[in-house]
């Protein structure tokens, strides 16, 4: 090959690959814009105001809603939060701010652990822990297990958002004599709060979605759930059993109903995103 | 009292090096500065116990079904609920299967995917389409199950499987009557779900290598494609590497769109095309009705997927931390 032909053959493997890796990359964008384009489409037109206020119909009948499933979700992501995200912030405190040495290290180690632990694996474990105890499948337990989920990423974004605070202002606190705690809770975690807070959004959306560990824990109940002791419905479980199921009409709520729980996901997703490049710090540690 | 316990055990541990003496402990504790250390330090070791509850809750919920079957649990092929006679491994290969099968079609896309992001496309296409992608790992797995249900599976039926079988038919990964739910379907949507992953930590670690090594191989003259597949791919290969256990950890332990589509059956097919079951789907359809035997088998049937992700993700964490090594130092 003469010098001229190669460097020919060369140019052309280059413009072949580079149209190949963006062929690539658009290709996997374009698949979320068909996953949201067909849920529109499909979702939007099944959705009805039955949907968000009544009960579902027996197994056949055409008409109900997920009320109670939308009901459930709610107050299934407020325990998770109630559980998950304390611990998870004040880990993330430890580990920014006073973490050291070994526990430290340990403490980080299984972080990363619990966050590779697959969802069914906890629903396994909330089970075994409170739906054994207490008999009966409940909205505490599916509380429990989507709370521990939330338990890492909110470690880490914790500890992300705390180490992004310039030292200057921790000296700046420090030096006008105030003890440590203040200097945490006056001075370094209200400069590091949007990042935190859309930290926990995220997480939220996350768990939000999860399904496989709450059929193991709140199961799903064809009425209005009170309090947090009994099994309930889930908008998840419910979409997963919908489509499941041989009915028509329930096809369409499923569709309705992962529309109403895509849109929600992905409206916290971009909120929270845009609210992180607006905030994060520049020139920080 | 028991929040100043703990604090002053603590301070106790570490009197040699913190500020000695009484007083000053008495001044932290005062002011509070113990109290908040002590708070947060129980928060840390709050993670620590439930991470360990998992673990023993996992052990000793199954110990009757390890006892009964042994090591032959994970080698056994019968599922028999009524006969209380149970073998994972129809399970395990089924995950094993999938996942693999969704590695083979993501990492090349995603690789390229991450190739285009990080070192060709403009930045601000870079951007919308990172968005884009980083917002598809955002979507719950059910809804991949819906579409899986409704829109690939039809489509797998009427038009891409006669096409695999008239190419592939001959070899039996292919073979058999093709019902659309099977290991193929499950490996299909794994693939969409792992691809954001990989997509996002290998163009994370391509963008963390050094600018140096691009400006130095495009200087010899090499092009782009060049510059970029011969020397900066190879340089963040370990952290590449990562990415994809990382993403087959999430493969192996995903559960709702496996269970739509993968057909359900506890038995190995040698087809691809064929009806399978995984260890994460069995778990989610059996395990709200079992009782006894059946339950310990499948709080057994956790504790191996617990295991295989936490080998594959211990595996993956080395790799992508040896490659931030690499480049502190490079």
């Amino acid at each position: 090959m003469t010098e001229a032909a190669r460097l020919r053959y060369r140019r052309g493997i280059n413009s072949v690959m580079l149209t190949a890796t963006g062929v690539c990359a658009v290709a996997i964008a374009s698949v979320l814009l068909f996953i949201l384009g067909y849920l529109v489409i499909k979702g939007a037109r099944s959705l009805d105001l039955a949907l968000f206020t009544k009960l579902p119909l027996p197994a056949g009948e055409i008409g109900g809603g997920l009320g109670n499933a939308i009901v459930g979700s709610a107050k299934i992501l407020g325990l998770a939060t109630l559980f998950g995200v304390p611990v998870g912030f004040l880990g993330g405190v430890y580990l920014a701010e006073y973490g050291n040495r070994g526990f430290a290290f340990a403490v980080r180690y299984t972080t990363d652990l619990l966050n590779g632990v697959p969802s069914i694996v906890i629903g396994i474990v909330a089970y075994t822990v409170i739906v054994m105890n207490m008999k009966t499948f409940s909205t505490l337990a599916g509380g429990v297990a989507l709370g521990i989920m939330m338990i890492p990423i909110a470690v880490r974004s914790t500890e992300e958002f705390l180490r992004a605070v310039p030292d200057g202002l921790r000296e700046g606190a420090l030096a006008l004599g105030t003890p440590k705690w203040r200097m945490l809770a006056t001075v370094v975690i209200p400069a590091a709060k949007d990042g935190i807070i859309t930290g926990i959004m995220l997480n939220l959306a996350r768990v939000a979605g999860e399904t496989a560990p709450l059929v193991l824990t709140v199961f799903g109940s064809p009425y209005w759930s009170p309090g947090i002791s009994q099994p309930t419905a889930s908008l998840p479980v419910s979409i997963y059993r919908y489509a499941t199921s041989p009915y028509d009409d329930w096809h369409r709520q499923a569709w309705a109903a992962g529309f109403v729980l895509l849109m929600l996901i992905l409206m916290t997703n971009i909120v929270a995103r845009l609210i992180v490049a607006r905030a994060r710090p520049r020139g920080g540690r | 009292m028991t929040a100043a316990n703990t604090a002053s055990a603590i301070s106790a541990a570490r009197a040699p090096t913190a500020k000695t003496g009484a007083r000053a402990f008495a001044r932290r504790f005062f002011n509070g500065d113990e109290i908040a250390r002590a708070i947060v330090t129980i928060a840390a070791a709050v993670i620590l116990l439930v991470t360990l509850l998992i673990v023993f809750q996992l052990w000793t919920k199954s110990d009757a079904a390890r006892e009964r079957f042994g090591w032959g649990f994970l080698t056994s092929t019968t599922w028999d609920p009524s006969g209380e006679v149970f073998g994972a491994l129809p399970f395990i290969y089924g995950t094993v299967v999938t996942s693999a099968l969704a590695l083979l079609l993501a990492v090349p896309i995603g690789l390229g995917a991450a190739i285009f992001l990080s070192e060709l496309a403009p930045p601000r296409m870079s951007n919308a389409l990172t968005f884009l992608i980083e917002l598809l790992a955002a979507v719950p797995s059910v809804i991949y199950g819906l579409l899986g249900i409704y829109v690939m599976v039809p489509l797998l039926r009427s038009s891409v499987a006669p096409v695999m079988k008239s190419l592939f038919g001959w070899t039996p990964l292919f073979s058999g009557p093709f019902y659309g739910y099977s290991y193929f379907a499950a490996g299909l949507v794994l693939a969409v779900m792992i691809l954001p992953f990989i997509v996002s930590v290998s163009r994370q670690i391509l963008l963390a290598v050094p600018p140096e090594q691009r400006e130095g191989a495009l200087a010899l003259g090499a092009t782009q494609w060049e510059t970029t597949w011969r020397v900066v791919v190879p340089f963040a290969k370990r952290g590449i590497v990562g990415s994809v256990f990382l993403a087959l950890a999430r493969a192996l332990g995903e559960t709702m769109a496996v269970t739509m589509v993968v057909g359900n059956t506890p038995k190995i097919a040698a087809s691809l095309l064929g009806s399978g079951y995984s260890i994460a789907s069995v778990v989610a359809n059996e395990f709200p009705e079992s009782a006894g035997l059946h339950q310990q088998a499948l709080i057994e049937l956790g504790l191996v997927l617990f295991a295989l992700t936490i080998i594959v993700n211990g595996l993956a964490r080395l790799l992508v931390a040896s490659t931030s090594k690499m480049e502190a130092r490079a």
